[in-house]
């Protein structure tokens, strides 16, 4: 017999009232390793999420928060906008020259250039030398045509970016957000804790700028949204403006892609061709020039029925210009820089009248530090004062038992035990019931998250196991001791000074 | 073996006056000598064998246990005294209700140092006649294996004296016999001292040497004077 067995037999001949004490503190034990699971979960989750790629975003002023919630985990409302020019900024000239060729500005630019090109002909008269100064005077046309687009010259803040990704958002798609970007999003971007994880594909492809298929028309979606939404490659849906509740607009998007879970916000949104987002209607930004008439997309339910020999469904995929970029804005510039510059860049956009820099990295642990890491610590605050009121139950239980056991104290004194032996046995049945309750709330616990493993790691991308352990975990065995050998002074006090004459009777 | 000189002992009343129990100016008891001490309730026979096995502590005198004053010794020299030297069998059993009857004896020998012995609790369950029952537990046993169950843990720790307390007081008469045989016969056989308190005449009839309590306790003589 030794004194730990004779406090497992007492805590035996207390069955209801043991059983009831260790439940107590199983349950707060499981809500102590749920909080710091979830605790652990979220940090990782914000950790992974916080290596994003990129290491700016740029978008219209107001509140940064807002701005990277929005662009980083699709949440909060939708921000405003800043000019599609302005984004044209960030590039080369041959970029610029390139996108501007579908503005208004490039029209009449072009239409000018060679109204002046045929005149320039007609008065040097069709000579064999025409042909040499055609191609001169088309250079100088070309010359002036930048000048007037605006494009004889790199974007002012070109220098800046490694890599530039647009996104437009406002649309949903049910429950997800649906987001306008270009097809190099899934190129180039690199995300994980080390940045070196690159998008795949579970099915299909990665959806294109352009083509004759589906001209601009093409989706990837997240691998929740594909789930959720039941759909796959090749079906289409049309996303709803402005809110989940939104009017569907009647341009079908085709999803081509799917994406393999990556454990991000990405999994959450459904991705479509920037120029296809445009095309669709309530786009197009209003324009105040009254010499100008924007093009307005095609509404594929306003082509004639059967027009120009084209089938319904040709008609429908009628591949319509580009939207000018004067009727462009976009919500969002995923910018990744070099971090020496960074700060320059960021001076120069929020110092402009257009936009504000923000850099995500820095809004995410600011978010994490003030406001989740704050809560999270109430949480566990709250829980480990239920676990201490689950001790007190213990004291109570012991201690209200200890006028029925005098009499057993009193015996094993007669027998030879000492004032400290009889206390042990009192601290160690404070102990065993702690620990009996902890670990059976620690197995609880983890039982629990490898259950819902499945579905935080659909929720967050973070996978967690039975045996992962949260650091914080490991004070749980001193802390319970301590806490069992606070709880059980008491009643073995009350055993220590038990008095065996009295207490032994005959 | 054991030797009390000057022993008194008395309590405190609650109106703070003094209440003397024990005056016992000399008593001697033999290695492996068993004796009986007659007295009627309330004579502090109890007391005595409290004093004597250091549970109560007394207030004077010397209590001399093969030659060692333990009435010297701290609390805890006494508990272990008690726990290696001392066997007690008390009126009312005073058995654990939780453990069984093997566990119970096995108790005996949990708090002396060296005297974890399964095969000895084994043995003397056996030799009490309880063998067969060692896994019951004590409600689960009739009144007089109870007692038995008590001697067979009075015993695990082969004690140099065994205090009996009306061992037989609580048991039914056909088990009484059996008690004082069973107690004597170890006693006899392991050359452990008894020292027996009991009011039976008739228990005491068995034993060679009987003293009545009141000329041991001057106590008594002056109440009786008074």
């Amino acid at each position: 017999m030794s004194p730990l067995l004779i406090a497992w037999r007492s805590i035996q001949q207390r069955g209801l009232a043991s059983i009831l004490t260790t439940t107590s503190m199983m349950l707060g034990v499981v809500l102590v390793v749920m909080v710091l699971s979830i605790h652990g979960v979220v940090s990782e989750s914000f950790r992974s999420n916080a290596s994003l790629g990129y290491n700016m975003i740029v978008g219209a002023k107001g509140g940064k928060l807002q701005l990277t919630l929005n662009t980083v985990y699709y949440l909060s409302t939708p921000v405003e906008n800043v000019p599609y020019d302005f984004y044209l900024e960030f590039k080369k000239q041959d970029q610029r020259r390139q996108e501007m060729r579908s503005s208004f500005a490039g029209q009449a630019a072009e239409d000018e250039a060679a109204v002046a090109q045929m005149q320039t002909l007609a008065a040097l008269g069709a000579g064999p030398a025409s042909l040499l100064t055609s191609g001169l005077t088309a250079a100088a046309v070309e010359q002036t045509n930048d000048r007037q687009m605006g494009v004889d010259r790199d974007g002012t803040l070109a220098a800046y970016p490694q890599m530039l990704i647009p996104l437009c958002l406002g649309d949903y798609y049910g429950r997800f957000r649906v987001v306008g970007t270009v097809p190099e999003m899934f190129e180039q971007l690199q995300f994980g804790p080390d940045r070196d994880r690159s998008f795949e594909f579970a099915d299909g492809r990665n959806f294109q700028h352009y083509n004759d298929k589906h001209q601009y028309f093409e989706a990837v979606l997240g691998a929740t949204v594909a789930r959720e939404m039941n759909v796959g490659v090749g079906d289409q849906f049309s996303p709803a403006h402005g809110a989940q509740d939104g009017h569907t607009h009647e341009r079908k998007f085709t999803i081509v892609g799917v994406l393999a879970p990556t454990g991000t916000p990405n999994d959450r949104a459904a991705f479509i061709n920037m120029e296809g987002f445009y095309l669709m209607e309530d786009h197009a930004k209003p324009i105040k020039s009254e010499d100008r008439t924007p093009i307005e997309p095609v509404d594929p339910a306003t082509l004639p029925e059967g027009g120009m020999g084209k089938t319904e469904e040709e008609l429908a995929y009628e591949s319509p210009d580009p939207l000018p970029v004067e009727q462009r804005e976009i919500t969002a510039l995923l910018v990744n820089t070099n971090p020496r510059v960074a700060p320059g860049l960021e001076n120069t956009v929020n110092e402009g009248p257009h936009a504000q820099a923000v850099f995500p990295v820095r809004e995410i642990y600011n978010l994490f530090s003030f406001i989740v890491e704050p809560i999270q610590m109430v949480l566990l605050g709250l829980t480990a004062m239920i676990c201490i009121v689950s001790g007190i139950s213990i004291l109570v239980s012991i201690y209200n038992s200890m006028s029925d056991r005098r009499h057993e104290i009193a015996i094993m004194r007669a027998l030879g035990a000492g004032r400290g032996t009889v206390m042990s046995i009192i601290l160690l049945e404070s102990v065993l019931l702690s620990m009996i309750g902890g670990a059976g709330g620690w197995l609880l616990a983890h039982l629990l998250n490898q259950a819902a493993a499945g579905y935080i790691v659909e929720k967050t991308g973070v996978s967690i196991s039975f045996l992962s352990i949260a650091p914080a975990e490991l004070l749980i065995v001193p802390g319970l001791l301590l806490l069992a050998v606070a709880v059980g002074f008491l009643p073995a006090m009350s055993a220590y000074r038990t008095d065996v004459a009295r207490s032994i009777g005959k | 073996m054991l030797h009390l000189e000057g022993v008194r002992k008395s309590y405190r009343e609650p109106d703070g006056g003094v209440l003397p129990i024990l005056d016992v100016p000399k008593f001697h008891l033999s290695a492996g000598e068993q004796m009986v001490l007659l007295g009627p309730s309330g004579c502090g026979k109890t007391t005595l064998l409290h004093v004597i096995a250091g549970i109560s502590r007394a207030d004077a005198g010397r209590i001399l246990l093969d030659g060692v004053d333990v009435a010297r010794f701290s609390e805890g020299l006494r508990d272990r005294i008690r726990a290696e030297k001392i066997g007690y069998v008390f009126q009312t059993f005073n058995l654990m209700s939780g453990f069984s009857a093997l566990e119970n004896v096995l108790l005996g020998m949990t708090f002396a140092r060296g005297k974890r012995d399964p095969q000895r609790a084994l043995e003397l369950l056996d030799r009490v006649g309880l063998a067969h029952r060692m896994t019951h537990k004590p409600d689960a046993l009739s009144v007089g294996e109870q007692q038995r169950v008590a001697v067979a843990r009075s015993l695990a720790n082969r004690p140099r004296l065994l205090l009996a307390d009306e061992p037989t007081a609580n048991v039914d008469p056909a088990n009484q016999q059996h008690i004082v045989d069973l107690i004597r016969e170890t006693c006899r056989e392991e050359k452990i001292a008894l020292l027996m308190v009991t009011h039976s005449q008739e228990v005491a009839g068995q034993f060679d040497r009987v003293e009545q309590l009141h000329r041991i306790n001057l106590v008594l003589n002056r109440t009786k004077t008074a």
